[in-house]
């Protein structure tokens, strides 16, 4: 039981079933098993929410609409309605990265987006991605994207490399923003957990904190999803219609 | 009178039905929107700090990779810290000028889009 009192441990990557496939290590972690669950979990809100369908909504189904309505709302305010054809990639980072955070606030839980592996490799694709879609729409003219309107000429080789590396930063303030959160608020939480028991009866305080510290990261787990899928929308926006 | 009162309630909820018709934006996304856009005083920090230190990191990247292709260590990566740093005081500006979180271009291009042409190669 010893690992259990680090605040930190609950972070930590185990593996349940070991797998390695060549020189990789290939296994099935409790991470990916909270990935799975999530996936499973959508399916069975998104599937069995609509399963009848009705006109007048009960109240699972008119969730599951709230949830489509305000993705397809956010896209269509930030993006257009040349976003529209890429709503269910939108729908899908947003439904995955909040059950991801949601289902970490679970007790014996394990929140995937709490590693900067999983949030960078989400934020990379958003990346490769919105880059590919200007680069296949613009040719040749995405590039003049590095060169703001109105610059004179000789600010050109001082610009170009600032613009580029902003460029460059945007999967990594993306991805960080989103792990540095739910890293940061489920430490704070397992810290001051750890402090109930430790004070005995003064633990009453702590206790209260940790009662409003779960609603907070409840919310946090909410907006975090949210900045994520909308920044996703404005990198898109850029995409499809550069400056 | 009851059954007057009913029908002005049901032409309320009328009218509203229809407010909500022309108006197809759901009431959680603005309060959401308004609330990420002002947020706390802490959480503008946190992403003033996140921008700022991500472009300085991926300056420092880009230099240290041209300096291991080009061999020119350690001038490249010097130069591309500033150069990080100042993307990273950018992005920022950027972020506060009334962008919300945009790492984002400029929006009204509506007369920079004329000297674009200039602008351009």
């Amino acid at each position: 039981m010893a690992e259990g009192h680090s605040p930190l441990a609950q972070f930590e990557i185990k593996r349940l079933v070991p797998m390695q496939l060549g020189d990789i290590d290939v296994s099935f972690t409790n991470s990916s098993l909270m990935m799975v669950t999530s996936v499973v979990a959508i399916s069975v809100f998104l599937i069995l929410g609509m399963r009848r369908s009705a006109l007048v909504p009960g109240r699972w189904q008119s969730v599951v609409e709230l949830s489509y309505i305000f993705i397809a709302n956010l896209l269509k305010d930030t993006v257009g309605p040349q976003g529209r054809p890429y709503f269910p990639f939108i729908f899908t980072i947003f439904m995955f990265v909040l059950f991801g955070n949601l289902l970490g606030m679970l007790p014996y839980g394990f929140t995937f987006t709490s590693h900067i592996v999983v949030t960078f490799t989400m934020a990379l694709f958003v990346f490769l991605g919105v880059t590919v879609i200007a680069i296949a729409k613009h040719k040749m003219h995405f590039f003049s994207f590095f060169m703001p309107p109105g610059v004179p000429m000789y600010m050109a080789p001082l610009l170009i490399p600032i613009e580029i590396i902003s460029y460059l930063s945007r999967p990594i303030s993306l991805s960080v923003r989103l792990f540095a959160n739910m890293l940061a608020g489920h430490t704070l939480m397992k810290v001051f957990a750890g402090f109930i028991i430790a004070l005995g009866a003064a633990g009453i305080a702590p206790w209260a904190f940790v009662v409003a510290l779960t609603g907070l990261e409840i919310v946090i787990a909410f907006l975090q999803a949210f900045v994520f899928t909308i920044l996703t929308c404005l990198y898109l926006n850029d995409a499809l219609h550069l400056h | 009178m009851s059954d007057n009162k009913k029908h002005s309630d049901l032409d309320d909820l009328g009218a509203r039905l229809n407010q909500a018709r022309k108006d197809p934006i759901d009431p959680t996304r603005i309060e959401k929107n308004k609330n990420s856009e002002k947020g706390s005083a802490l959480s503008l920090a946190f992403r003033v700090g996140v921008e700022l230190v991500s472009a300085v990191a991926v300056g420092t990247a880009v230099g240290w990779g041209l300096d291991k292709w080009l061999d020119t260590r350690p001038w490249l990566m010097l130069v591309f810290i500033i150069l990080g740093g100042a993307a990273g005081v950018m992005n920022v500006y950027r972020m506060a000028s009334g962008f919300g979180y945009a790492v984002g271009y400029q929006k009204d291009n509506s007369d920079a889009g004329n000297n674009n042409q200039s602008g351009r190669d």
